[in-house]
């Protein structure tokens, strides 16, 4: 399809920077697209799930069983004043909506949603979505502090000294992973975990799983982690100030990096589009063992899910015992388990480590 | 250096854990709090006040609005102090029926403080479930009383009226809401009488604080946020005034329903739970484990009624309305009905405090008569308010988020609070 837009624009006579140009706008559109329009839906998942686990109904007005509520929301969101409050640095005010959106939509150019269906072929992409997620603090932080108001701003120094400490034990649950692929592109991640079910790294480097996914939901600020929004505490924390559209914007955000973050576990962990019946007899030569990004959105799905049954049951934690959690549990764990593996990638053990899987 | 400061934090009256309109100001050094400055007020409507214009009959639907997730204990310490003055011998069955009432009000209110406790500390799902159970609840009042939350069904004398033979249903039928299978699963349970029901209920009920048990007593992360928070040593509880499960839970095993026993308590058979550490944790299990005996209590109330019908409200006519069959044939009924509906009860120059185990502690009716057929002074002891006044001591030292939860854990009320 590349290749057909490409000769239209050839026979339309553009000058061959302006072509690739348009293709990765039109790559950029065709990413976008489907990722708002599944943010605006996973805020109606959250609100049915949700409802569900809560026995009550959900949202259920609007368009058949609900499912225009999202577009009814952002319609209103879209309507409402942005109230910038006295007192508030204008300019950092509108600007950290932005600067928390930029980064979570930026991510999503180097993820590989099949093996050659990626924005952009980076070599170091696992090191670009660490690097762009961290920014993403910066428009918690900037709208905490631009609001000048007091719960705004103990909600950014909570969500700054988070996700600070998350980012560790995080980055270290990527180590692992890059020591067992050989390799910090995310394709070839994929690639080194061919070969079936128990051939993803999920099991060598379980706790490491775990602890992504865990750091995670930190990261995002999500419950039992939602400190820096916390409801009963601090009413709305960095965001409380905020309304219309640049409240949205940070929704908008928030809901991203979480898929985000769903995706990048299913891709580290779950062999991403790869399917979990390759290398099954019965099932060798039927679509269901092929890998398609079908593999991929359903993996990431159960992630997304348990973000809403987290939500759902979980009370949240305070702010200092968060910290402890990160510093004192996950960052130890994080380090002994990448000694394991640095031992388990010598001696070659298992289907995982096994000598040219992805070590050349 | 710098000029140091403490960060003061206006928390509430607008604030979701506010739980009303309580105003809490706060100096905090970062995160720990220095001081914690409640302002009340907010929702003072004058009940003592007000009192004092009314006859006594019409001052009792106040009573209900006092602490509003609790109605009819107030209504109890209220009819239980005109009663004392009056020096009236409430009719058996009247009795049985208040305390089962009662307990049915803890249910409701614990149910209420669970649900908000478990939300102040980030556990929405609780509240729903919470409020699932509050629902069949409510319908025992609406079905003795005709109101979902505030009764006025006890009278001086004794109660209102008996209990309904039928329990109320849902109109048959398919809905726009609900299938006509969804309304007949709905009515099942309501086949009976309103004891049936109640029994019913009772027999359900426990399973359903196990779910509550499941979600939170052993759960790691309540237990971080409960656990050494908002320590009050029994001699502190006493000396800040405190009762109730607050008491309680500081481990002095002090409930009028045993020490003072009222009405039929003596004749039942119940348990005080007590605590050991009087932290949050403590009072938390202290108020599940109340809510087992309150089932416990209703369920014995319940066998009881069903084996003794009798009179539910005295026959003196000059406290109590006579029966409305009566006014429709007597000259005399129509007399003492108009009298009464329209002057009221004078009760003899006199005062009295009568006290009952309210959800929430020590509820305290004190009452001055000078004679008329109105209070000349009507004092209402609120547990809450001892409650909220010990907020400073037990939020120093301890982080924001904790505050929230030792609001949750005192069960404040402010309908109660601020009168």
């Amino acid at each position: 399809m590349v290749e057909s837009i490409l000769s239209l624009l050839t026979l339309l006579g553009f000058p061959d920077w302006l072509q690739s140009v348009i293709i990765i706008m039109l790559k950029i559109v065709v990413i976008l697209i489907p990722l708002l329009t599944a943010v605006a839906y996973f805020t109606l998942a959250e609100r049915k799930v949700i409802a569900y686990m809560h026995v009550r109904i959900g949202p259920n007005r609007v368009g058949p069983r609900g499912l225009l509520q999202p577009i009814a929301d952002a319609v209103k969101l879209m309507f409402k004043e942005i109230i910038i409050p006295h007192g508030a640095d204008k300019a950092l005010f509108l600007f950290a909506p932005v600067l928390s959106m930029a980064p979570a939509l930026a991510a999503w150019a180097v993820i590989p949603f099949e093996a050659e269906m990626v924005l952009a072929q980076v070599d170091a992409s696992l090191l670009y979505i660490l690097a762009l997620t961290s920014m993403g603090v910066y428009g918690v932080i900037i709208a905490g502090w631009a609001s000048n108001s007091k719960y705004a701003l103990l909600g950014a120094m909570r969500s700054a000294a988070q996700i600070v400490s998350y980012e560790i034990a995080m980055g270290f649950a990527l180590v692992g992973v890059l020591m067992a692929a050989g390799s910090i592109n995310l394709g070839e991640i994929v690639m080194g975990q061919q070969g079936g079910f128990w051939h993803w790294y999920w099991l060598p480097l379980f706790p490491l799983f775990v602890i992504y996914f865990i750091s995670g939901v930190a990261e995002t600020n999500r419950a039992p982690f939602d400190v820096a929004e916390g409801e009963s505490e601090i009413v709305a924390g960095f965001h409380v100030d905020y309304s219309g559209m640049a409240f949205a914007v940070f929704f908008l955000a928030e809901y991203a990096n979480m898929i985000l973050v769903a995706m990048l576990a299913a891709l580290m962990f779950l062999g991403g589009w790869l399917s979990p019946f390759e290398g099954i007899g019965i099932f060798a030569d039927s679509w269901l063992a092929a890998p398609s990004i079908l593999w991929l959105l359903v993996k990431t799905s159960l992630f997304m899910f348990l973000y809403l049954w987290f939500r759902a049951t979980f009370p949240r934690y305070r702010y200092d015992q968060i910290m402890r959690l990160g510093w004192k549990v996950f960052i130890p764990i994080t380090i002994v388990w990448i000694l394991v593996i640095g031992v388990a990638i010598v001696a070659e053990v298992g289907p995982w480590f096994a000598a040219g899987v992805a070590h050349g | 250096m710098a000029d140091l400061h403490n960060y003061t934090i206006n928390f509430g009256p607008q604030h979701p854990a506010a739980h009303g309109v309580l105003r809490l100001i706060l100096e905090m050094d970062g995160e720990v709090i220095e001081r914690a400055d409640p302002h009340i007020g907010l929702l003072h409507r004058g009940t003592e006040k007000l009192a004092e214009e009314r006859h006594y009959l019409q001052s009792l639907p106040y009573m209900d609005r006092l602490d509003y997730v609790s109605m009819m204990s107030n209504e109890h310490a209220y009819c239980m102090a005109i009663e004392k003055m009056l020096a009236i011998e409430v009719p058996l069955r009247a009795q049985y029926i208040r305390v089962m009432f009662d307990e049915i009000t803890r249910i409701l209110n614990h149910l209420m403080w669970i649900g908000t406790h478990g939300l102040d500390v980030g556990a929405m799902a609780l509240f729903l479930y919470a409020f699932r159970e509050r629902e069949d609840l409510f319908d025992c009042y609406e079905a003795v009383s005709g109101a979902r939350m505030h009764a006025a069904y006890y009278r001086p004398g004794g109660v209102y009226r008996d209990l309904p033979d039928a329990m109320p249903r849902f109109a048959k039928g398919a809905t726009k809401y609900h299938s006509a299978d969804e309304i007949a699963r709905l009515n099942d349970n309501r086949q009976g009488s309103l004891l049936d029901f109640i029994a019913d209920f009772c027999s359900r009920f426990p399973g359903y604080v196990d779910e509550y048990e499941t979600l939170l007593t052993d759960n790691r992360i309540w237990k971080q946020r409960l656990v050494d928070i908002g320590i009050v040593t029994p001699e502190r509880a006493l000396q800040l005034g405190f009762t109730g499960p607050m008491l309680r839970g500081s481990g002095i095993a002090w409930d009028l329903r045993k020490k003072q026993p009222y009405e039929v308590y003596d004749r039942l058979d119940f348990d005080i739970p007590v605590g050991t550490n009087g932290d949050c944790y403590d009072r938390y299990l202290v108020r599940v484990e109340e809510m087992r005996q309150s089932n416990r209590i209703i369920l014995q109330c319940v066998d009881w009624l069903r084996k003794n019908p009798g009179p539910v409200i005295v026959d003196d006519h000059k406290v109590a309305p006579p029966p409305r069959a009566e006014v429709k044939s007597e000259m005399e009924s129509l007399i003492h009905h108009f009298k009464l509906v329209s002057e009221g009860i004078h009760i003899p120059e006199s005062e009295a405090y009568a006290a009952v185990e309210h959800p929430k502690g020590e509820f305290g009716i004190y009452l001055v008569s000078d004679g008329a057929n109105r209070p000349y002074r009507l004092k209402i002891r609120a547990p809450g308010f001892a409650h909220l006044a010990a907020i400073d001591e037990m939020a120093r030292g301890h982080m924001l988020a904790d505050v929230v939860a030792i609001i949750g854990t005192q069960d404040i009320v402010f309908g109660e609070i601020d009168r």
